[in-house]
């Protein structure tokens, strides 16, 4: 559908690199988060929160410049933004799109709030969690975190 | 690797399998050679009297040695060796680790980084499958643990044995009817669990109202420093304490269980009553972790 010259565009497109569109609205600050972009980070990157979407109610739009996101790393973004579409751009062009599915384990993604938790000690290993319907099982402790997993993420 | 970390990772057939190896070896059927010249390292971070002296038995009846840690203060953790290097270690020097550690997940990491089988003797609040196999042996000398009717009295919340006996016991289609403290119930998340796996639990106040339907009464203890003060604590300890006034009309198989060591929750006069199983579920411990030793280590 051709965007009315009226709404404008809120944020400009990019060269190359990667458009995370269709994010659960006001999520677009934790999906940097879970794809490690902080205000330390080089990337030049571009958020748009809250805009109207004929699929959803409210969506959030992060463009990333210069960087494609990896496979592992677009999955974790189901965590929190389960129909999100990721647009790899090459010249203006899309060249890829793709959806995001939840990986069957997460590693290193998410903090158990099991404080007894050996994962969250000195000891050389990463947090690791089974993703289940109901919810992300430590399979360390097994501990099940069942909501407000951003809270939880590292 | 055959590694023993949690109960819910053995499946029923495994679990009747130890019980029948169990069985025999009480029957003094077993090979007292069998692991001649095998080493078990017992890595006890935590205190232990009855599961770390029946391992070394265990290990000693079938034939084989056991090397430990005299204290953790003694060792490199103290110098701050994380446990996965104390493992890697270890893993040269012996042919089976046992550990117990205060931290939740610390056999599951320990399995991770050995080079040899781990059995999990208690971590933290999490896991202990040598208690709860041994648990289930004492129930099958009496009765046949299929659809059994058990009562889980005490401190359902925070105590271990009680959550694995309560996983062991879904697989054979038992009835657990539990009674515990208003703060120290059976976690939901396990019960939920339990319930969709087709358990069914029955909750009650009171174990006089349930005492006389049930097989079996495991009693488990309700720790001091769950309540504000003293007075706070005896006056619920003594309302969940077990006495033979209690036994008096019950059934004539039923028998009662404690993981040990017991404080007020049971009256030493039910010693003396033939329900009374928990000394003997204690040395039920020898032959329990000899199975276990020759399932990982023959």
């Amino acid at each position: 559908m051709k965007r009315d010259a009226r709404e404008g565009l809120l944020i400009s497109p990019i060269r190359n690199g990667t458009v995370i569109d269709h994010i659960t609205g006001g999520e677009a600050l934790n999906v940097l988060k879970i794809i490690g972009i902080t205000g330390a980070t080089t990337e030049s990157i571009s958020v748009a929160t809250n805009v109207k979407s004929g699929k959803m109610t409210k969506k959030d739009i992060v463009k990333i410049e210069n960087r494609e996101l990896m496979k592992e790393e677009v999955n974790r973004i189901a965590l929190i933004a389960p129909n999100a579409s990721i647009n790899i751009i090459r010249n203006y062009e899309v060249f890829e799109k793709k959806g995001v599915e939840i990986p069957d384990i997460l590693v290193g993604v998410v903090q158990c709030p099991n404080p007894g938790c050996i994962s969250n000690t000195n000891e050389p290993i990463d947090s690791k969690f089974e993703v289940l319907p109901k919810g992300l099982h430590c399979l360390y402790c097994d501990w099940m975190i069942t909501k407000d997993i951003t809270s939880h993420l590292i | 690797m055959n590694h023993i970390i949690s109960i819910r990772d053995l499946s029923r057939n495994e679990i009747d399998q130890l019980i029948d190896e169990a069985s025999r070896i009480q029957s003094s059927r077993f090979n007292d050679q069998l692991l001649k010249g095998k080493i078990l390292a017992l890595l006890f971070f935590e205190p232990s009297t009855r599961t770390r002296m029946s391992f070394e038995a265990a290990m000693a009846r079938l034939g084989g040695t056991a090397i430990g840690l005299d204290s953790v203060e003694a060792s490199s953790m103290a110098k701050g060796e994380t446990l996965a290097d104390t493992i890697r270690v270890v893993s040269g020097y012996a042919d089976t680790i046992v550990l117990r550690h205060p931290k939740e997940g610390a056999a599951r990491l320990a399995s991770e980084f050995a080079s040899v089988p781990v059995i999990n003797a208690g971590d933290g609040a999490g896991q202990h499958p040598s208690q709860t196999l041994l648990d289930l042996y004492t129930i099958r000398q009496s009765m046949a643990i299929q659809r059994v009717s058990v009562g889980l009295l005490g401190d359902l919340r925070y105590g271990r044995t009680a959550h694995s006996l309560a996983y062991a016991l879904s697989l054979y289609g038992a009835t657990l009817h539990t009674i515990s403290p208003k703060g120290l119930e059976l976690p939901s998340s396990i019960a939920d669990e339990l319930r969709e796996a087709g358990t069914e639990i029955v909750e009650h106040r009171d174990v006089s109202e349930i005492i006389g339907s049930l097989d079996v009464l495991y009693v488990t203890r309700i720790q001091r420093e769950r309540f504000p003060d003293s007075a706070s604590y005896f006056k619920v300890a003594s309302s969940y304490r077990v006495t033979p006034e209690l036994l008096t009309d019950v059934r004539d198989h039923l028998i009662v269980l404690h993981p040990l060591p017991r404080l007020d929750e049971i009256d030493p006069r039910v010693d003396q009553l033939p329900y009374a199983r928990y000394f003997e579920q204690s040395r039920n411990g020898i032959p329990v972790r000899m199975a276990m030793l020759q399932k990982v280590m023959y």
